[in-house]
């Protein structure tokens, strides 16, 4: 995996919370067999008109936001189905960070992106921000004053800055292990196997199929 | 200090856990990342033939071959399920074939008496076992909980992760009680229940968390009815759902033709050992919550997630009004199924009805619906499939004659398959049509693109196909 440490670009915003990953790749691309050529097809029924021309209305068709790679969304960004290919077309579309809030409900705090969503973007170094509400909104409101705005996503010092006149900057958490893994670009298969030795022993005790019937003819 | 269902398993299957390494300061430190042995790997053939291709680039097996297991179901047409006339789909099910082939792992084919949506037939199959742990690059890997077993959906990266090293590299989640108490009143079912926590914790209410489904409600539902509530876990955010064994659970291992289950001796240690599992009395929850089933009522979705959810007596809500969700998102999901607020639920009709999918396409769920169409006839114009989940499920119900009752109802019986459910088949809606659907997702083009659906029980299903609009299936049966 290439690793992650810090990235400039110009941000975009996509107003709509509870955006899930049917929305960001639609089901008929996910027959192809590569791992390439989604791009094109982010957000394919909110991006282009029935007729296959791009949407005026949709935000990121708008020419303000034309080389973007940071993209700005509310909560819950990429909930529903565990559709790899969600986190694929986003990057191949040229973006390299999402930005969204969590959100306090009374007493619980609802994190800023789904659970899978939120896997499958480390595993392939696209940059997860968590920001609080209020930040976000913040965001959204500069994005919307300034256009062309951009920012700085430092992942070593888990800041966010806005290039404003005036730089605003943000601090984001992140948890340590996936910062490690994006930082240093690690493999995780390739460390896993690392573990060989335990994994075997593991296995000497733990039988998977203990309870398991000879396998029969079905 | 007790520990719960989820923490047993988990700890259970610890292989090591690396630690945070101290290079990242200031990040939130995490208890370390585990490696998590899996049990077993369901495969299917949408998100996979990346993964498989991994393998190759990078010269790795398939560790465990034994151990995992394949078959088609989203891309599968249910009407000639042999001819597949879509070459984008042929080649992602031919690319399974070859990928299994080359890997020596087993597939249940198209040719198959034992293919089937990958989570219907993991119960079939005896592969769902308490105790143990499941993973499948599919979101909806949380339906195996029903057997107190932790399972989970994976993305691609990550079944190649499993593939591979037949382990996955996990932070540990947190727990969440739900405790059901008194019992749902039928008609309404294990469907309304699920959609009512979802309405009420909204749909990323559970990130972060197992869920673990309790109270007299869930002991007294059947495997199937359980494998619903816990299907729709990932609908509220958590990624696994659980419900403790029991004898329920206990016997429905022991019945039917399951080849990977334990039989004779080997079932009663499974079984003694299986008992130990549930959660201790003293056991401490990260967070609970209760919901009285009693007071539940028949469920419809009127929104683009699954939380946008009413009772079937209610209407279709201001934008202003709704909890947890702005103005504009409200307005945006109604401007998308075109609804007006303020309409009465019960006025809402459809042009497709759907009965299938990993939420509701086992066989009670076909027996429900059946006893609602027999003797009736689907409302005119009203397009009504019914989607078995697996060959196993068409078989009995053709064994029980509720073909017959379909058809004759006017419905058309179909082979198995994710269907319209999620549309990578030719089973799809039109633009602006509007389904009833038992499946799990209502967002925006999932059936089908400028498709509009709305979630429901199969009894809620078969009762809005035959008046043609939605209806409160508790007063409808009675007249």
């Amino acid at each position: 995996m290439e690793p992650f440490r810090s990235h400039r670009g110009v941000l975009a915003t996509l107003d709509r919370a509870n955006v899930d990953t049917d929305q960001i790749i639609p089901k008929q691309f996910l027959k192809s067999i590569a791992r390439t050529g989604f791009g094109q097809h982010l957000f394919q029924d909110w991006r282009y008109l029935p007729d296959g021309t791009p949407n005026p209305e949709f935000s990121l068709n708008g020419p303000r936001f034309r080389g973007a790679s940071i993209l700005v969304a509310r909560n819950n960004f990429g909930c529903g189905s565990s559709r790899e290919h969600a986190v694929w077309a986003i990057q191949q579309d040229g973006f390299r960070a999402v930005i969204a809030p969590w959100q306090q409900r009374g007493e619980t705090r609802v994190p800023a992106f789904a659970d899978i969503f939120r896997n499958n973007c480390a595993k392939n170094a696209l940059l997860t921000v968590e920001l609080s509400e209020p930040e976000v909104e913040e965001v959204f409101q500069m994005v919307d004053r300034f256009p062309g705005l951009e920012a700085t996503v430092a992942l070593e010092h888990q800041r966010m800055t806005l290039h404003l006149a005036e730089e605003l900057s943000f601090h984001f958490e992140i948890d340590a292990s996936t910062k490690e893994r994006l930082i240093h670009g690690l493999d995780d298969i390739g460390l896993t196997l690392k573990q060989d030795a335990a994994i075997r022993a593991f296995e000497s005790t733990h039988n998977p199929q203990l309870f398991t019937a000879s396998k029969q003819t079905s | 200090m007790g520990q719960t269902l989820f923490e047993k398993i988990w700890n259970r299957h610890v292989v090591a856990t690396m630690p945070d390494l101290p290079a990242a300061p200031g990040a939130a430190q995490t208890g370390g990342t585990a490696i998590l042995y899996i049990d077993r790997h369901l495969v299917h053939e949408v998100t996979s033939p990346q993964a498989f291709e991994g393998l190759r680039l990078t010269h790795r097996k398939v560790r465990r071959p034994e151990l995992t297991f394949a078959t088609m179901d989203h891309n599968v047409p249910t009407i000639d399920r042999l001819t597949i006339r879509d070459p984008i789909s042929k080649a992602q099910i031919e690319a399974l074939e070859k990928n299994c082939a080359e890997f020596g792992v087993t597939l249940y084919d198209l040719k198959s008496e034992r293919q089937g949506i990958v989570h219907i037939i993991g119960p079939e199959l005896g592969l769902t076992l308490p105790g143990t742990t499941i993973v499948c690059g599919d979101s909806h890997t949380s339906t195996h909980g029903a057997f107190g077993t932790l399972a989970f959906g994976i993305g691609t990266s990550e079944v190649e992760h499993v593939l591979a090293t037949q382990c996955l590299l996990q932070t540990k989640p947190k727990t969440f009680k739900v405790e059901f108490t008194g019992r749902p009143i039928p008609p309404v079912t294990a469907k309304d229940l699920i959609l009512k926590l979802i309405g009420t914790i909204g749909t990323a209410g559970g990130t972060g968390y197992v869920l673990e489904y309790g109270g007299e409600a869930i002991r007294a539902m059947s495997m199937e009815a359980r494998m619903t509530v816990c299907n729709m876990s990932i609908e509220a955010g958590a990624r696994a759902g659980m419900v403790a064994p029991d004898e329920t659970t206990f016997q429905y291992i022991a019945s039917g033709k399951r080849p990977f289950a334990p039989t004779s001796e080997a079932f009663e240690r499974a079984v003694a050992s299986w008992r130990t599992l549930p959660s201790d009395p003293d056991a401490r929850f990260d967070r609970t919550m209760s919901l009285d089933a009693s007071q539940v009522a028949p469920q419809v979705t009127w929104g683009t997630n699954p939380g946008m959810v009413v009772d079937v007596t209610g209407r279709v809500p201001q934008p202003d009004q709704v909890p947890g969700y702005s103005q504009r998102d409200v307005e945006q999901a109604l401007a998308y199924m075109g609804l007006t607020p303020g309409t009465p639920m019960t006025q809402i009709p459809v042009d497709t009805v759907f009965i299938g999918s990993c939420t509701n396409a086992r066989i009670e769920d076909l027996r429900a619906s059946a006893k609602i169409f027999k003797g009736r006839k689907i409302a005119p114009n009203v397009r009504v499939l019914i989607v078995p989940g697996s060959q196993q499920v068409r078989q009995q119900a053709e064994a029980e004659g509720l073909d017959q009752i379909f058809l004759t109802a006017g419905c058309e019986w179909r082979q198995s398959g994710c269907s319209m459910c999620l549309g990578m088949n030719p089973d799809q809606l039109k633009p602006g049509e509007r389904c009833a659907s038992t499946s799990n997702r209502n967002f925006e083009g999932r059936q089908g693109k400028g498709g509009r659906t709305h979630l429901v029980s199969p009894q809620m299903a078969a009762a809005t196909a035959i008046a043609g609009h939605f209806v409160d299936i508790r007063t409808w049966m009675e007249r």
